[in-house]
């Protein structure tokens, strides 16, 4: 008997222990073998919570209520807990976002991949030696005992998650969950990553689940997409058909978030936040932030409706969607023109060092007024520590930085108080730049203090100024850092540093930590504060598809080194430099995908 | 503007109410732990006993009321002791000395510590080396005898007992600091706080500090039922409130020697300091599980 579908899972429900809230529910989907199927969704949308159902499990704290999980056509969750062990590792694999933290750092590679093996039996030790050789192969690592001897630390970033793929693919099994395995990886690393699961998958015949947030890189490499929102699967389709003709309003405005090469589209983010569990509105999820909302559809969740062969929507709304073009997409504005000005901050032959390792070499930098430089680079290109010099967070470096023409002292606390308020500084995360125990009031008024001592209602006043320019109300003044989403919690944290009447702005990878609608809005905040306050930006990214919707001039730096800078569209269109080219040819592009897709 | 607007509405839904305060939030969860009002029970009514205990004794503490060692009986409830004092008296009086030894000693050596142990973390480098090898030639010493050196060589007075006991207190809780701070002073909003050129006593206490106050509290509490039985135990010793003087410490000293026919002298002492130090352990664990909990919530819960 050969059944159409690896992997089928029915009506699965996933709720908080002990007070019955859902997180995820009613989610149907299938995959075929060899095929990928991308499940997309933001932070909070549940799509892990799925992946991790798939093998049978859940984290602490939740439990599977409903539903059938079905491996061949046998469902794994009415198996025993042994029985469903067994399962896990041999049938159904998994590929963890973390490789380092998922690999044993105490054992060495060879030993891991032979454990994985023998803990399901497989063969004598000669024929589980011949697998791991030819697991490793398929992943494209060296296999020789030099290799297998080493631990998972003298491994690169993506050769970890190499070994954690043979380790997944190692036992043949028909269902693998890979939870967004490239998001820790370079883009180079990373179009190679997905290039061997595809492969992998293929050859095998395996049905793989692929759950990430980055549309892109679904696009690149998935059969079908199926779209969660507040646990729900919303839209399910071919990734050609969902990216060109989404029914579901959301799937519309997440794609009109993702930034594009080409920088042609304007970027929208999503207003609003999207709804956590236990409070998730009645009826469908989406209305509250809805364009098409009407009365029925506050009234219940939609049901599932079929639009097209294999395009299930669960939208009241979708044929009025459909009808709507998705060229309608609103175009970029034009980026502001440079002018020529005099530099706000010009970085001259700049080496820089962490202990005894140089990281920065004979670097050269102009940031002008009112003007957004992207600097771009994988990580460890030195990116950040630069940003870092110039705003006075690394001191260990030698060469000129010059403010407005004066030289700058290494180190914020060796310089005056009015350069340190003139530079300011975005971290990466917001998770980590604000202090867990203050409020947003205490975090913004601190600068406030120090830097114009306004405190009080005038203190309030700027506070509040700063959070309207960032678009958040008045009202986060009195919250916890934890109370507030990913986006607002970065939107907070800029607001932290506009209150100082900052030039420059450094703004070090502000929207990696962040899912694309609400980076679309970050970056359009950040454009206006250019527009409006003529504030000078530094953005640093990794992020290629980002730079032309936001800045003017991009450098390109590669292994403490810029390899090429210019203005945007002239790097982007016609790269001079073979590291640009390359960089270029990686970043995964919704379009390219597309078009290669047909 | 139309985004804005619904996104002042989304947060506003977000959480109608302000933000509790972490500490609040901490304090509340702390309650909620049956251990903890267990703990706050048993110290509170030790408490009680050694400082409004005196008011109701029906003797003086040093009044001789009945013959040595004479058994419980209508007039003396408890008996009398080794020299024909009210033992219920005496235990009323003697629990003062205990408590505001070990809490002054505890104070002192727990703020001295935290500034040791947070400057250590933030500094790094020579200064914290400095510092925390200093402490550990301290917490080479064992508590008892570093005070029994002190003691020998000043005489026995009672600041002398405090000091001793609260420079023993210091490096553990130095330690215990700084290993809290070390992953504190890494984030990023203490090297934001320093861009802009924070004083660094303020970053410290007003920005480290509030987030190492969970394993603080918890070693305070430990240190506190540790400090209780030394100080005990360096009156036992006679280091402590000298004789006629009521002190649980003392009396169990002076009256080791009848336990056999007059037993109560001694066990209500014992009783009263197992009893206090097991309360402020109860108090310090349910600190403990109520902030491990919250760790892992992330945040208030439902």
């Amino acid at each position: 008997m050969t059944l159409p579908f690896a992997l089928s899972v029915e009506n699965l429900g996933v709720e908080l222990e002990g007070v019955a809230v859902d997180i995820v529910d009613d989610v149907t989907f299938q995959v075929a073998p060899g095929e990928v199927l991308g499940l997309v969704g933001e932070s909070g949308s549940g799509k892990t919570t799925v992946g991790l159902a798939v093998l049978g499990h859940t984290r602490r704290g939740a439990r599977i209520a409903r539903g059938k999980v079905r491996v061949e056509g046998a469902d794994i969750l009415a198996l025993p807990t042994h029985a469903r062990q067994r399962v896990r590792g041999r049938l159904v694999t998994y590929v963890p976002q973390d490789p380092a933290s998922a690999l044993n750092p105490a054992l060495r590679i060879g030993r891991q991949l032979d454990e994985t093996l023998s803990e399901h039996g497989f063969g004598t030790a000669a024929e589980r030696r011949e697998r791991v050789v030819e697991a490793l192969g398929e992943v494209l690592l060296p296999s020789g005992s030099d290799f297998l001897r080493r631990y998972p630390h003298q491994l690169s970033g993506g050769q970890q998650q190499r070994v954690a793929l043979a380790m997944a693919f190692a036992n043949r099994p028909r269902v693998i969950v890979l939870d967004e395995p490239t998001t820790g990886l370079d883009v180079t690393t990373q179009a190679h990553v997905l290039e061997t699961v595809r492969d992998l998958c293929a050859a095998h015949g395996v049905a793989a689940v692929y759950v990430s947030h980055d549309l892109a890189v679904v696009a690149t490499l998935a059969n079908r997409v199926a779209v969660m929102y507040g646990g729900r699967v919303v839209e399910v389709g071919q990734t050609g058909v969902l990216f060109h003709a989404a029914a579901h309003p959301y799937t519309r405005r997440l794609v009109e978030a993702i930034p594009e090469l080409s920088g042609a589209h304007a970027l929208v983010g999503i207003p609003g936040t999207a709804p956590r569990p236990g409070q998730r509105p009645q009826g469908c999820y989406f209305a509250p932030r809805c364009a098409y909302a009407q009365d029925e559809c506050l009234a219940s969740f939609p049901p599932v409706a079929a639009v097209g062969s294999g395009h299930e929507v669960r939208c009241f709304r979708h044929a009025a969607v459909l009808a709507e073009s998705v060229a309608a997409r609103p175009a970029a504005s034009a980026r502001p023109a440079i002018e020529v000005a005099d530099a706000l901050v010009a970085v001259q032959g700049v080496n820089a060092s962490h202990g005894e390792r140089q990281v920065l070499f004979d670097v050269g930098l102009v940031v002008r007024p009112g003007e957004c430089v992207a600097l771009v680079g994988e990580s460890g290109s030195g990116k950040t520590t630069l940003a870092r010099c110039i705003a006075g967070l690394h001191a260990d470096y030698a060469g000129e930085i010059a403010f407005r023409g004066t030289a700058l002292q290494p180190g914020s606390r060796s310089r005056d108080a009015e350069l340190r308020r003139t530079i300011q500084y975005v971290f990466q995360s917001p998770y980590s730049s604000l202090n867990p125990r203050k409020t947003i009031g205490q975090i913004i008024g601190q600068p406030l203090r120090l830097f114009f001592g306004a405190g009080g209602a005038d203190g309030r006043r700027r506070a509040v100024e700063a959070l309207e320019r960032v678009q958040l109300g008045p009202s986060v003044l009195d919250r916890y850092p934890h109370q507030l989403s990913g986006g607002e919690r970065q939107r907070a944290a800029i607001a932290r540093s506009l209150v100082a009447e900052p030039q420059l702005l450094v703004c070090d990878e502000v929207t990696s930590a962040l899912d694309v609608s609400v980076q679309a809005a970050i970056v359009d905040v950040l454009a206006e504060l250019q527009r409006e306050l003529r504030i000078g930006l530094l953005f640093v990214t990794h992020n290629l598809a980002l730079i032309r919707t936001i800045s003017q001039e991009v450098a390109v730096m590669s292994e403490g080194r810029i390899v090429e800078q210019g203005l945007v569209d002239i790097v982007l269109d016609d790269p001079q430099a073979a590291y640009t080219r390359k960089l270029l040819s990686d970043t995964p592009s919704l379009e390219a995908a597309l078009a290669a897709a047909g | 503007m139309t985004e804005f607007t619904a996104d002042a509405a989304a947060a506003e839904t977000l959480g109608a109410r302000p933000g509790r305060a972490p500490w609040r939030v901490l304090v509340g969860a702390t309650w909620r732990q049956g251990r903890t009002k267990v703990g706050v029970a048993i110290t509170l009514a030790i408490v009680a006993i050694a400082v409004i205990g005196p008011f109701f004794a029906p003797y003086s503490p040093t009044e001789f009321v009945a013959p040595p060692f004479s058994s419980p009986s209508s007039d003396v409830w408890f008996g009398a002791d080794n020299l024909g004092r009210d033992v219920l008296s005496r235990f009323l009086w003697g629990g003062r000395s205990v408590l505001v030894l070990s809490g002054l000693a505890t104070l002192f050596g727990f703020v001295i510590g935290a500034i040791v142990g947070l400057v250590a973390a933030y500094s790094r480098g020579k200064l914290d080396d400095l510092l925390m090898r200093t402490m550990d030639v301290v917490l080479a010493f064992p508590q008892i005898v570093f005070a029994l050196i002190l003691a020998a060589t000043v005489g026995p007075k009672l600041w002398l007992l405090v000091v001793a006991v609260a420079l023993t207190t210091v490096p553990r809780v130095a330690r215990v600091a700084r290993g809290a701070a070390v992953e504190v002073v890494e984030r990023d909003f203490v090297r934001a706080a320093d861009a802009i050129g924070v004083p660094r006593w303020r970053i410290l206490f007003g920005e480290v500090l509030p987030n190492v106050t969970g394993p603080l509290v918890v070693e305070a509490s430990l240190r506190l039922s540790f400090n209780i039985a030394v100080i005990a135990g360096l009156s036992f010793l006679g280091f402590g409130l000298q004789p006629p003087s009521a002190d649980w410490g003392l009396m169990i000293n002076e009256n080791k020697n009848g336990l056999t026919i007059q037993p109560w002298p001694v066990v209500l002492p014992v009783i009263a300091i197992g009893l206090l130090t097991i309360g402020t352990s109860l108090i310090g664990d349910g600190f403990a599980r109520a902030s491990s909990g919250i760790e892992r919530g992330g945040g208030e819960r439902g």
